[in-house]
């Protein structure tokens, strides 16, 4: 087991290090010159080597690279571009929020989505099942900012059930602050379901089909015992895995979430720093978000390991 | 049921055995093409998913002769009328007729999405190919920085690449391609590591044929299906992240009346009670992406027969 969760934690810090390198390249180097890049083809030649020069980017490649990492790692990101503010203190407080919204879509979302996946693997191939899986399919195909849209338009504006925006009031309690997220976050729960549902629904058929699935039958279990305690607790094992991937495209759906709805996340924070051309701030935010997906996979792996003793098992061998 | 005698064990039959052997004759694999034709056309999803995207197509290629109205030309004092009689989807905020942009405005996503799908494809089915073929230390290196561009959502190398070259239609072609390489890349490789223990392979190798050859010309018409319907579901998330670049003003550029770029300019005034030139567009997206991904449906069913 432990050695099972060093292996994995190593081969994610390599990813992470190699991840580093990535983002870096695209923000410092495929611009070519930043400076010119972020003041525009009419600066003065005097005013971009200066901007390089106080963004640090005049520097030799490497150096610029390994003193980066060394401000990260000390908790200094740097400072915008544009707001001259240290990004951290802007960074922290928009990853809060979008946790929160993050954290509201898949509280939805994954009840919901395993339940359809289920219900239509019971009846493989009936109309419930075309309908759910097709559904789902057409429902993740969607841009999340098409869905958001949709949504404004029909419960906001037509219903007016809903908020325009997700920026509550300052001072609203919980429940305020629920009613104002949840259309951002079924705009999420809609691209999402239909992934986490078909999952659901091709381990819920392989276990169905399972040699120890038709031994428990045969046994006399009762129906829902076999569901239950031999169906479920198997074809849910790589649902897991989906959902922690699915971490990312999340947070990458926030970015048009957040702008639609105004909400001070993550996601706004990195279309702001792409729109005024702010590479240290969109550098750090991306870094961020690639972070927290290798987090969220690699506690997928664990929970995962730690559900099924074949995956530990067959792995400490190697 | 005595009357179906078993025939006789005959005695063996070599050549029926070396053709055995030889794998499916060409015959076979005609059939085979024409069999899936068959489940393809008798497919509803496939059906219903061409036309939609036949539709668009026909959009693309026509849109202006398809139209009454310039969807360029407008003033700001018929903006936003209601639809009406004469223009159907209303007007939007420069005054111009929502319903003939709508149509025009599928050309640039028709070009830009398949263009960047088919380089993805091209691109990922080479690196597939060489690290599932090859294994060992160029399969471990390359396995890992595919895994590294998987662990950033595809939009954000996007916006990011984009913001530090700059937006253009070429650019986006680029950008998305290289990021749908890996992603395609694992799909191939899963498929070629199937392929490379089987005889044929051997049977190339042995007769000394060179490494691009056995990649190129005997595994890749092996992998093809597996390809084609990758190709069909990326065709889907290009659409999705073209679209959402256009949105995020990083994709095509105005004037084009792009549908990404028309939610972008008017999702503003929804609270305001203008929905028009903001519902027509979208729904022109999510009828096209659900097109593409009713025919990758339809190509699934036919391939994994």
């Amino acid at each position: 087991m432990a050695k099972f969760i060093a292996k994995r934690v190593a081969l994610g810090l390599v990813t992470l290090v190699l991840l580093s390198m990535l983002v870096f390249f695209m923000a410092n180097v495929l611009p070519g010159n930043v400076g010119r890049r972020v003041l525009g083809p009419f600066a003065s030649p005097t005013a971009v080597a200066q901007l390089n020069h106080q963004l640090g980017t005049d520097q030799p490649i490497i150096k610029q690279y390994f003193d980066q990492m060394k401000g990260y790692l000390q908790g200094d990101m740097g400072r915008s571009v544009s707001t001259r503010q240290p990004i951290s203190d802007v960074l922290w407080p928009a990853l809060g929020h979008s946790l929160k919204l993050a954290i509201l879509a898949f509280i939805i979302v994954v009840p919901l989505s395993i339940l359809g996946g289920v219900i239509a693997a019971l009846k493989e191939g009936s109309t419930r099942d075309r309908v759910i899986t097709v559904g789902g399919l057409s429902a993740t195909a969607v841009p999340d900012f098409v869905w958001a849209v949709l949504l404004l338009i029909v419960f906001s504006l037509g219903l007016g059930i809903f908020p325009s925006t997700a920026a509550w009031p300052d001072g609203s309690g919980v429940l305020t602050q629920i009613r104002y997220l949840l259309l951002p976050a079924f705009c999420l729960v809609f691209v999402l379901f239909g992934y986490i549902a078909r999952m659901a629904r091709a381990g819920t058929i392989e276990a169905l089909d399972a040699d120890y699935t038709r031994t428990a039958v045969i046994k006399g279990l009762p129906q829902r015992t076999v569901l239950w305690r031999h169906v479920l607790r198997n074809s849910l094992l790589p649902t897991i895995a989906v959902i922690a991937t699915q971490v990312g495209y999340l947070m990458g759906g926030l970015v048009v979430i957040e702008l639609i709805f105004n909400y001070q996340g993550i996601g706004q924070m990195i279309f702001r720093a792409a729109t005024q051309k702010d590479f240290p701030a969109l550098e750090a935010a991306v870094l961020v978000v690639g972070v927290v997906f290798l987090l969220s996979t690699l506690a997928a792996d664990i929970l995962y390991s730690i559900l099924n003793p074949r995956v530990r098992l067959g792995s400490a061998d190697q | 049921m005595s009357a179906a005698a078993p025939p006789p064990p005959s005695a063996v039959d070599p050549v029926g055995e070396a053709v055995a052997a030889l794998g499916p004759p060409r015959d076979d694999a005609r059939l085979a093409r024409r069999e899936r034709l068959q489940v393809l056309v008798h497919s509803k999803s496939f059906i219903a998913g061409a036309i939609i995207v036949g539709f668009f197509v026909f959009c693309a290629i026509f849109g202006k002769l398809l139209v009454l109205q310039d969807p360029f030309a407008g003033s700001p004092i018929n903006g936003l009328e209601a639809p009406s009689s004469s223009n159907w989807f209303g007007t939007d905020r420069l005054g111009r007729d929502v319903f003939s942009r709508v149509i025009v405005g599928s050309r640039d996503i028709m070009i830009i999405a398949p263009a960047a799908t088919l380089l993805g494809t091209v691109l990922g089915t080479a690196l597939g190919l060489v690290t599932g073929y090859f294994r060992g230390v160029v399969d471990d290196v390359l396995s890992r920085l595919i895994e590294t561009v998987l662990a950033l959502p595809v939009i954000l190398v996007a916006v990011m690449a984009l913001v530090s070259l700059g937006p253009s239609n070429l650019t986006i072609i680029f950008v998305v391609g290289f990021v749908f390489a890996p992603v395609i890349a694992r799909t191939v490789r899963a498929a070629v590591l199937g392929e490379r223990e089987l005889e044929y392979v051997s049977a190339a190798r042995l007769r000394n044929e060179r490494t691009p050859y056995i990649l190129f010309a005997e595994i890749l018409p092996n992998v093809m299906g597996p390809v084609i319907v990758e190709f069909t579901v990326r065709l889907g998330y290009a659409i999705f992240i073209v679209a959402t670049l256009s949105f995020l003003g990083l994709g095509v550029q105005p004037p084009s009346p792009d549908w990404g770029l028309q939610i972008f300019d008017h999702y503003g005034l929804i609270s305001g009670g203008y929905w028009w030139p903001v519902l027509f567009p979208a729904a022109a997206i999510a009828l096209l992406v659900i097109g593409v991904n009713l025919i990758a449906d339809g190509l699934t069913q036919a391939f994994e027969r």
